[in-house]
């Protein structure tokens, strides 16, 4: 059985308060409550706020070791300097620029394609809807690091029936040589999301009133004019959702490029920020890397907040 | 989740005019192109796993041919002293550990913040919505550096005390206590003087219980699916879930293990998921149609 919320409740949960019991009141109501949300609220602290904390901290220190060895190492207040030393580091900025061109490219092909997909299913031409929903679902039951190991073994010549049926054509396409790793990234990436970002369009799509339609279905409006006048508009708050989750997971991009590195050496060990962060910790530069996270927790939070704010502005927010 | 009753199908007069024919071939046929797409890597997987491992480079990727899938999988198991199992059962532990806290964790959190009031709820129901948005990668550093200062890394626990958070279980368990369990109930419980804790265990969970699959099954999959969080936490090969172990067999190939262990174990590692996915496709759907809308 699926689980059916009132409509009223899912459309505005943080807005509306819930009725509130009349009893128990005041003291007893807040020693209750206290007790249910205790187990989560210091797990939350403590894997969540205290890890960002402590990050944070350390991103001020760093490590001196005495010049032969002797001496103990001593942290020491640094202020700025690890930032600073990030921002001039062309590995790590490297990894940023890179990560966000592939952004500007994949994010835009990828929820095209899914609105693209969404509607033709949601069109009245559309035949074996289940299936085909079910079909694209299919990528989203796998784990990421399974998929990226799948495509891994596609992407190499030996192995992969792609190069094998390009080279049959007298192509010789080298899917890891160093100017396609980003596309070859990229479509991990794109076969991996589009039908999760398909399912949240689609179900915006079937959560409008048919009636909606029958005017301009009257009008003589329909296919792509009432995809693009009526539908689109009205699934706009959809839109901005699966644009902003992506543009999280593009600025997190972690299990498809370290999985390629293992078998590529054009995918280097700081090829994401995540990746250089994580290098930098790997060498024992703790303070270094909690610079490298802090900078990318903050750019994450600019570009998907500043993207929301964008949208609001121009008027296309939900 | 609710879905309107579709009225596309009803035939239409002019459903089989020449336009309308043309219309809904050009439909199916960008919808199967992109199934296709969909189909052949996980279909490559199948076959290729099926193959004996002498004749993966010289056969044709996309069909069957010299089938020896039984002493492939014997293989998988065999390697490196039954290591695949043990990752298996790393992943089931994590994962089914893991979300049976978890769903508790987040079922109590979610209740109170809906059912009692308290000050500071607001507040409290607005920190949780925003840790929604934010990912679980971005914590995993933070959380692998912090780990490192108190050696915790490279212990089950670093693994899975962070999986237990899920914020976006609170929020589920939240919108559907606020919405199915009546106050007019706890009340009679009240009345008959039952204890805070009875009246949420014996009258709330059960009411809850929809929900509680539906959180349960996201953070199940979460944990199943994680690769950052241990590949940063877990260096020991005896205590890494399965998505960590096969990556590092994918790395193993000039250290004597195969690409046929490799191609095989991924496919034996995504079949119990497959299988739970489609089973349970419709707790899925009212999942992610709630996240769609928050």
């Amino acid at each position: 059985m699926a689980i059916t919320y009132p409509d009223h409740d899912v459309t505005s949960p943080a807005e509306r308060a819930p009725r509130l019991p009349r009893r128990p009141a005041g003291g007893r109501a807040t020693r209750s409550a206290t007790l249910f949300l205790l187990p989560f609220g210091v797990l939350f602290a403590v894997m969540v706020l205290a890890p960002i904390g402590y990050a944070l901290y350390e991103s001020f220190f760093e490590v001196r070791r005495g010049g032969l060895g002797l001496s103990p190492a001593v942290a020491e207040f640094t202020g700025a300097s690890n930032y600073v030393k990030a921002l001039r580091d062309t590995d790590f900025m490297a990894s940023i620029l890179r990560v966000l061109l592939l952004g500007v490219v994949q994010v835009p092909v990828m929820l095209g394609l899914s609105l693209l997909l969404a509607l033709l299913l949601d069109s009245r031409s559309a035949r074996f809807r289940r299936t085909f929903r079910m079909i694209f679902f299919l990528p989203f039951a796998m784990p990421g690091a399974i998929a990226a190991i799948m495509w891994s073994f596609l992407y190499i010549p030996s192995v992969s029936p792609f190069t094998a049926g390009l080279r049959s054509i007298g192509l010789d396409v080298d899917f890891l040589s160093g100017g396609l790793a980003p596309v070859s990234i990229g479509n991990m990436m794109t076969w991996g999301w589009t039908g999760y970002n398909m399912l949240i369009i689609h179900s915006a799509l079937q959560a409008i009133p048919r009636e909606l339609y029958e005017a301009a279905v009257l009008d003589g409006c329909s296919g792509w004019r009432l995809a693009w006048h009526v539908k689109i508009p009205l699934v706009r708050p959809a839109l901005i959702l699966t644009m902003v989750f992506s543009i999280i997971g593009t600025a997190q991009l972690y299990t498809e490029p370290d999985i390629l590195r293992r078998v590529a050496s054009t995918v280097t060990a700081t090829y994401t920020p995540i990746m250089a962060s994580q290098y930098s910790a790997n060498v024992n530069n703790y303070n270094f890397a909690a610079a490298q996270a802090v900078i990318l927790a903050v750019l994450t939070f600019v570009l998907s907040f500043g993207f929301l704010k964008f949208v609001q502005r121009k008027g296309f927010g939900a | 989740m609710t879905t309107p009753a579709h009225t596309t199908d009803a035939p239409m007069s002019h459903q089989h005019t020449a336009g309308a024919l043309t219309s809904r071939a050009g439909v199916l046929l960008v919808l199967t192109l992109f199934a296709i797409y969909t189909l052949v890597p996980p279909w490559w997987l199948l076959v290729t796993a099926t193959k004996n491992k002498g004749y993966l480079f010289t056969t044709h990727g996309l069909w069957f041919s010299h089938f020896d899938l039984w002493t492939n999988i014997r293989e998988v198991f065999q390697e490196q002293d039954g290591v695949f199992l043990r990752w298996m059962l790393n992943s089931v532990l994590y994962s089914v550990g893991g979300a049976a806290v978890g769903t508790l964790v987040s079922a109590m959190a979610g209740y109170a913040l809906a059912k009692y009031a308290f000050r500071g709820r607001g507040l409290v129901f607005n920190v949780v919505l925003g840790a929604v948005l934010v990912p679980a990668s971005m914590f995993a550093l933070p959380l692998y550096l912090m780990f490192s200062a108190t050696h915790l890394v490279n212990t089950y626990w670093a693994v899975f005390l962070p999986s237990i958070v899920s914020p976006f279980g609170v929020y589920l368990a939240r919108v559907y206590a606020g919405a199915a369990v009546p106050d007019e109930l706890l009340e009679a419980g009240r009345i008959d003087g039952a204890r805070e804790a009875g009246i949420f265990w014996r009258i709330s969970m059960p009411v809850m219980s929809p929900a509680l699959v539906t959180i349960f099954l996201f953070q199940f999959v979460g944990i199943w699916n994680n690769y950052l969080l241990p590949v940063l936490m877990l260096s020991d090969d005896r205590l890494q879930p399965i998505t960590v172990g096969l990556a590092n067999w994918r790395a193993e190939l000039n250290n004597g293990v195969p690409h046929s262990l490799t191609i095989t174990g991924s496919l034996l590692s995504v079949i119990p998921l497959l299988i739970a996915f489609f089973v349970l496709q419709r707790y899925w759907r009212s999942g992610l149609t709630a996240g769609s809308v928050k």
